[in-house]
């Protein structure tokens, strides 16, 4: 039998702000011995509930069984789970090269204007550039950079919005509602 | 605002008394109707265990002789109750002693509340006496765990714990209180939790899918009902019977679900899986529809999930979203209770009758019966089988006892062999399968179940996993009658060596003390038998003993039982030798 293939996919999980929620939701990965590519969280747009979004690779049959997992966690609110074209993403990576290198000629100066980066801060040892983008466009500058000494670089994990017209945590805020009518 | 009083959401009421955390657990227990709670004390305990020396008219404590025993004897008091069973335990090894019940609970759907002391706060991550991280290493086993820090946030914490546990899918629960929160005062107000945003126990019905299982229903030829025990956790054995009955449709049972319907209902085809009965097996490949109800398709059931249901569309009436589509696809998934989903099925449904169908299921049993039933409750061969002792047993109590059983061969047996008229029947270890379960579970049956006889039957293996708790039964004075069919070899596993690794008896033969005087030290009765005109006494001795006996029966040292699907074979695969 043919092994389905694995694809990209972005989990958006609500959740209470709970003591020990990323562990609950990190175990859920674990078990079926799924890598997590990246992994963001944050206070979402509504204050209490906490947004993690999540990339990884797998199976579309293994995601949805790990997005119901996840969801039966008693704390957390809810699950989506995005394929690629359904989201916007971006990730924000961060380079530290010494300024001596910046000096010595223009190329990191035009490798900053291509690539749309900026300078966010100048010493007489060191300077930070920042590039924000998709995982490919910050890992390439890092590599047009590393000739040129990186001592340090590191890049977030994904943050994504969805391309749907409905907010979908708050349709579903409302239809808990609506189904806790129906059932009283 | 901090998390942890966010997340509990109190709120201020009028009427309030103060009183210690220790004081705030019993009332909350109190107010959940706690009657009974099975535990063991220790250092960060000690506040509770204080507090309930002044509540001991109210709520009853069997110390047990380990927190294993606590949380096996819970769990058998409430699969026959249908009620929360409580548990204390110490932080430390006691709360890392309970974990074993956690994960059986967990995966049996049983309704807990664990209660573990934990160090004062101010030491929590210092690595101090008896410190250990019971949020962390409990999380995977538990339906919800929560650490208390504060006093005044035991009653909220406790609310919620015992509306988790016991709402929706039940499952198992930790509260983890400081010994300072256990210490310091409160203003004690109690509020029912009723509802949590982010948890829905039971997803609203869609009377969609009530429609579309039901024209699936009414065009089926051979219709086979898979009854788990979601059928028992909502209560649901009359309306099971009022669905089946309407369209004569066979049943076969989980081992859960056993008990769920009557042993002798015309409709009853018996046990499903691997050592289940060979009709529902083999007709599983031979069904048009499978309708499952309140079970989730584990792989003790299914064997090879490829060559499963073959030729059958698939209804999956299920109250955990996430077992639909987890093992088997489901063509129609009615989600919801049972309790409410089969009614509205039951309406919907045209009275119909499958007698040729049913027949063919009589025809497996006539097969199975001539080739290993008879063979095995009333064999013409010297040796006792564990088959006839369970079998007799059975009759002894009138087919109307509370079964309990450890894990392996007997478990297997007892399934096959006991007979039931009522529902709660049934306590035995499925899906984790913990050897060690059987004798604690009794006691938490029987002190749930007081006007039921309560037998439990235990292998030599298992029956030593926790032995100790022979020391609970004679402290305590309850009367479970303990059947110990012993073969001096893990029974199971010794099978499976003989099966399939050549008979290579690698580490499955058992030098057994003399259990007669083991339970002579604890005071209770017992018995042994090893031929079979001794049988019939022994079982009307130990009926007619009031109190505990233990009955020990020496069986063939090599039984084995069949049928058997082999692990990782198809259900059409099953052997009959």
């Amino acid at each position: 039998m043919k092994t389905p293939d694995k694809e990209e996919f972005t989990l958006s999980v609500y959740s209470e702000n709970q003591v020990g929620l990323l562990n609950q939701i990190t175990t859920v990965f674990t078990r079926r011995h799924i890598n997590i590519e990246s992994l963001t969280t944050s206070e979402s747009a509504i204050s209490g509930i906490h947004k993690f979004t999540i990339v990884v690779f797998a199976t579309a049959d293994h995601i949805e069984k790990l997005a119901k997992q996840i969801e039966k966690r008693i704390d957390v609110l809810k699950v989506f789970v995005f394929r690629a074209d359904e989201i916007i993403h971006q990730e924000v990576a961060l380079y530290k090269v010494s300024t001596g290198s910046l000096l010595g000629g223009n190329e990191i100066e035009k490798l900053v204007r291509q690539y749309g980066a900026r300078i966010l801060e100048i010493t007489p040892e060191y300077t930070v550039i920042e590039k924000t983008g998709h995982k490919q466009e910050t890992q390439e500058l890092f590599e047009k950079l590393d000739p040129y000494g990186v001592s340090q670089f590191v890049r977030s994990g994904r943050i994504a919005i969805t391309k749907n017209k409905k907010e979908l945590l708050e349709s579903y805020l409302k239809k808990l509602e609506t189904d806790q009518t129906q059932l009283n | 605002m901090e998390p942890q009083s966010q997340l509990l959401m109190k709120e201020k009421t009028t009427e309030t008394t103060r009183m210690s955390g220790s004081e705030a657990v019993m009332q909350s227990l109190l107010k959940e109707g706690t009657s009974i709670i099975f535990g063991y004390p220790g250092g960060a305990i000690m506040p509770i265990y204080d507090a309930l020396y002044n509540y001991h008219e109210q709520i009853h404590h069997v110390l047990t002789r380990h927190e294993q025993g606590a949380m096996h004897a819970a769990q058998g008091y409430a699969r026959v109750t249908g009620k929360v069973g409580v548990c204390l335990a110490t932080s430390g090894p006691g709360a890392t002693n309970t974990i074993t019940g956690l994960a059986d609970a967990m995966m049996d759907s049983t309704p807990l509340v664990v209660i573990t002391g934990q160090v004062v706060s101010s030491l929590l991550g210092t690595d101090a006496f008896q410190e250990t991280d019971v949020v962390g290493v409990t999380q995977p086993v538990t339906k919800w765990n929560y650490q208390v820090r504060r006093a005044e946030d035991i009653p909220a914490a406790l609310a919620r714990a015992f509306y988790i546990a016991r709402s929706g899918r039940p499952g198992p629960v930790v509260v983890d209180i400081t010994k300072d929160a256990q210490i310091n005062e409160l203003d004690f107000n109690y509020q029912p939790v009723e509802s949590i945003r982010s948890y829905t126990p039971e997803s609203p019905i869609d009377f969609h899918q009530i429609e579309e299982a039901a024209k699936l229903i009414n065009l089926a030829k051979k219709p086979l009902a898979l009854v788990g025990q979601g059928v028992v956790l909502g209560n649901a054995e009359r309306e099971l019977l009022d669905f089946l009955e309407k369209a004569e449709i066979p049943a076969a049972w989980t081992l859960l679900g056993l008990s769920a319907m009557p042993s002798d209902h015309p409709q009853n085809v018996g046990m499903l899986g691997m050592h289940g009965n060979y009709g529902p097996n083999i007709k599983t490949n031979e069904a048009d529809l499978i309708i499952a109800i309140g079970m989730r398709f584990d792989d003790r059931v299914t064997g090879d999930l490829t060559k499963y249901a073959t030729n059958a569309r698939v209804i999956h009436m299920e109250i955990d979203p996430a077992e639909i589509n987890k093992n088997v696809h489901a063509d129609v998934p009615v989600l919801g209770n049972v309790k409410k989903t089969l009614p509205l099925l039951t309406a919907k449904i045209t009275n119909n009758d499958h007698k040729d169908w049913l027949a063919e299921f009589d025809a497996c049993f006539r097969i199975e019966f001539n080739r290993i039933i008879e063979k095995e409750i009333a064999p013409a061969d010297k040796g006792l089988r564990m088959g006839e002792v369970i079998s007799k047993v059975s009759s002894a109590f009138d087919d109307d006892a509370v079964m309990v059983t450890d894990v392996g061969q007997h478990q297997m047996m007892g399934a096959r062999y006991f007979r039931f008229k009522q529902s709660r029947s049934v306590v035995t270890s499925g899906g984790l399968g913990t050897m060690g379960f059987g004798l604690p579970a009794a006691m938490g049956a029987k002190l749930g179940a007081p006007d039921r006889p309560v037998c439990v039957f235990v292998g030599d293996g298992g029956f030593q996993m926790t032995i100790q708790e022979l020391g609970t039964i004679f402290q305590t004075k309850i009367p479970v009658k303990i059947v110990l069919l012993n073969n001096n070899f893990l029974g199971m596993v010794r099978q499976w060596q003989e099966l399939f690794f050549d008979k290579r008896y690698a580490s499955t033969e058992l030098i057994n003390p003399d259990f007669q005087t083991i339970a002579k030290g604890y005071h209770v009765p017992a018995v042994k038998v090893t031929d079979r005109e001794n049988l019939d006494d022994a079982i009307r001795q130990m009926v007619e003993t009031d109190g505990p006996f233990l009955l020990e029966a020496v069986v063939e040292k090599e039984g084995n039982v069949f049928p058997m699907v082999p692990a990782g074979a198809s259900v059409s695969d099953i052997r009959l030798e």
